[in-house]
């Protein structure tokens, strides 16, 4: 399982990493999808990999701690996934406006080998 | 008003919050009212700011500093605020410059387009948030909040330049965010906690793996903070962002760096002071030639700058480089130092940026097609009319305003920039040699007086050009909101020149308040939650 989540962890940074170095501002936005899911694992995993360990313990009773999942890593994943949702949307709108008002879907908002 | 005293601390958040919230719902038409409520808002933000920092020096706090437990959970487990004397002053800073800015944009851009109000609040709330937190994810949050606003007013009076600045500057900040969390997952995986007290109660007793991991963790945090305070390969979007912004947004994001530098400077000295064990120091040398770096980088591209805003980017990037550099240098004396000059240059930067609105006006489009064409060609110009010019008065207090921003940034006697880099200057010459290398010490200085040699250069360039010129036929009209809020600016430039006593006996308190971190640890994590006898 190790393997496995560091192999997808590396593969979606990569493309990610690769991804928002590209001139589209659309491959830009897919990059930071990808890297957020990459980010979101990564914090995922620090609560250290478990299977069939409840995060939630019931009041009152005295329990072993090594029989349940750390909650704070998904708690912070939540949070994470809800503001890097909020801030991709709103770049989202930015790249739309973008397109509308200089008609390339460049980076820069021009052509390389446009003369202005 | 002892009663409300431990929840005083909130308003800063809280208020924004809902002033901002309930802007939301009042129409575009009403820009009076919500022009209103924003100003009362800020106001209230900064009499909570002036009342913070008294009481942090009236010595009723223990260790002075109060400490808020949100939901009341006890400090480890759940979200710690603190306000200490540091926070204080840098919480007066943001609501001045707010309640400046805010003015400012009253006569023209909080009515261009929709919901300036609303972002500048949740603004306010980000940087108040990030000053008072004390826990490293909600200081995430609080950052985000800050930023999110910061997109929405950066494309504030939308244009296809800020469009093209806005797709840069939003890019890179979600990066930054992304190196942000990953350095909060490493840190949290190497000593299972965020709380800033806890952490630095932690590493001190971590073994070498753990110790490896947290100062990874530590590392690619700090990548997302110097991208903030704009450190000179992390910087390349401040200019641009910078020249695209409206003005009062513009002086506003000036603000935002200085927030960078403000959390490096809490979570470094805290973090890795002396008690941190292995860890003591780490990364101090990056931070020291980062910051050497960024105040060549900024002395050189001031040079290069023309356009006003350019200059002032640049100032911003100087007055980054300079405290980077002397919070890395690691010599507590010079603290207080720094902290003067990052009060006086932000608030000369941001009103430089306010006065550049107005000289633009002195431009009409002919004269800067002559501009341009004197710059092409180098147009002798003729000479005839020049005696006996009267100077309106709008003209003659642009004049006199940019000179005494000019004299702040450029750090010349007698206003308040002569201070700052007078007692750095001093600070250097008289720190022992422990900290750093002797050479490391004069190159600082060089840097530092080269800095200044080059923003008197670009300063007096642009100065000369707009001010010596003749070709300003129409007459200029500035709005009393617009004049107020510099006059202000300037006005607290020049007073901070006699209360300069009285104002780094505060701020030298704040850097030993700074060194005490055992304080601050037990301060925050033996702070009792609130039982129910004592009700709310």
């Amino acid at each position: 399982m190790e393997l496995t989540i560091a192999l997808s962890i590396g593969v979606l940074f990569g493309s990610g990493i690769w991804l928002i170095l590209r001139p589209r501002s659309f491959q830009v936005i897919t990059g930071l999808l990808l890297l957020s899911y990459a980010v979101n694992l990564f914090i995922f995993i620090t609560g250290r990999l478990s299977v069939n360990k409840p995060p939630l313990i019931i009041q009152g009773e005295v329990v072993d701690p090594s029989l349940y999942a750390d909650p704070l890593p998904q708690a912070l994943v939540l949070t994470a996934i809800v503001i890097g949702f909020a801030t991709t949307a709103l770049y989202l709108v930015v790249l739309l406006g973008s397109r509308g008002l200089t008609g390339t879907d460049h980076v820069d908002g021009k052509e390389r080998d446009s003369t202005e | 008003m002892m009663y409300l005293n431990p929840h005083l601390m909130m308003l800063p958040i809280l208020l924004p919050l809902l002033a901002g919230a309930v802007m939301v719902f009042i129409n575009e038409r009403h820009h009076q009212l919500k022009f209103l409520i924003n100003l009362s808002s800020t106001a209230v933000m900064l009499l909570t700011a002036i009342q913070l920092l008294m009481q942090a020096q009236s010595g009723l706090w223990p260790a002075d500093m109060a400490v808020y437990l949100a939901a009341n959970w006890s400090a480890p487990f759940g979200i710690a605020l603190v306000a200490d004397r540091l926070a204080a002053v840098m919480l007066l800073l943001t609501a001045t410059l707010g309640a400046a800015t805010l003015v400012f944009s009253y006569s023209r851009w909080s009515k261009t387009g929709v919901h300036f109000h609303t972002l500048f609040q949740l603004l306010l709330m980000g940087i108040n948030g990030a000053i008072l937190t004390a826990d490293l994810f909600n200081l995430f949050v609080f950052f985000e909040v800050m930023l999110a606003a910061s997109y929405g007013l950066l494309l504030h009076g939308y244009n296809i330049s800020r469009i093209r600045a806005g797709m840069q500057y939003i890019v890179v900040n979600l990066v930054a965010s992304l190196f942000f969390l990953i350095g909060i997952a490493l840190v949290y995986a190497a000593t299972g906690t965020l709380n800033f007290a806890d952490l630095a109660l932690k590493i001190a007793t971590l073994d070498d793996t753990d110790r490896f991991i947290l100062q990874t963790g530590a590392a690619i945090l700090a990548v997302a903070f110097l991208t903030k305070s704009a450190m000179w390969p992390l910087g390349f979007w401040l200019p641009v962002t910078y020249s695209a912004a409206c003005a009062p947004v513009a002086a506003m994001l000036v603000l935002l760096t200085k927030v960078g530098v403000y959390v490096i400077l809490r979570l470094w000295w805290l973090l890795f002071s002396e008690h941190a064990g292995a860890s003591a120091g780490f990364g101090g040398s990056v931070l020291l030639c980062g910051g050497v770096l960024t105040l060549a980088f900024g002395a050189v591209g001031l040079l290069a700058s023309q356009e006003p805003r350019r200059i002032a980017s640049f100032s911003a990037v100087i007055s980054s480089g300079t405290l980077l550099a002397l919070i890395g240098y690691g010599d507590a004396a010079l603290l207080s130092s720094a902290l003067f000059y990052l009060i006086s240059s932000t608030l000369a930067v941001a009103a430089f940026i306010m006065l550049t609105e107005l000289t633009d006006r002195i431009y009409t489009p002919a004269a800067s097609v002559l501009a341009l064409s004197m710059e092409a060609f180098a147009v002798e110009e003729d000479t005839q009319e020049s005696a006996g010019v009267v100077i309106p008065a709008a003209m003659a207090f642009l004049g006199l305003a940019f000179a005494a921003c000019a004299l702040i940034m450029a750090g010349l006697p007698p206003l308040s920039g002569f201070v700052a880099k007078f007692s750095i200057l001093h600070g250097l010459l008289d720190s022992n040699t422990a900290h750093a290398p002797l050479w490391v010490r004069w190159l600082i200085l060089t840097l530092l007086l080269v800095a200044g040699l080059s923003a008197i250069i670009a300063l007096m360039r642009f100065g000369v050009r707009t001010f010596w010129t003749l070709y300003n036929s129409v007459p200029l009209r500035l709005h009393p909101t617009e004049a107020l809020p510099i006059l202000a600016i300037l006005l607290l430039g020049v007073s901070m020149v006699f209360t300069a006593g009285p104002l780094f006996n505060l701020l030298d308190r704040v850097s030993t308040d700074l060194q005490h971190t055992p304080a601050y640890i037990e301060r925050v994590l033996q702070h009792p939650v609130v039982t129910t006898q004592e009700g709310l």
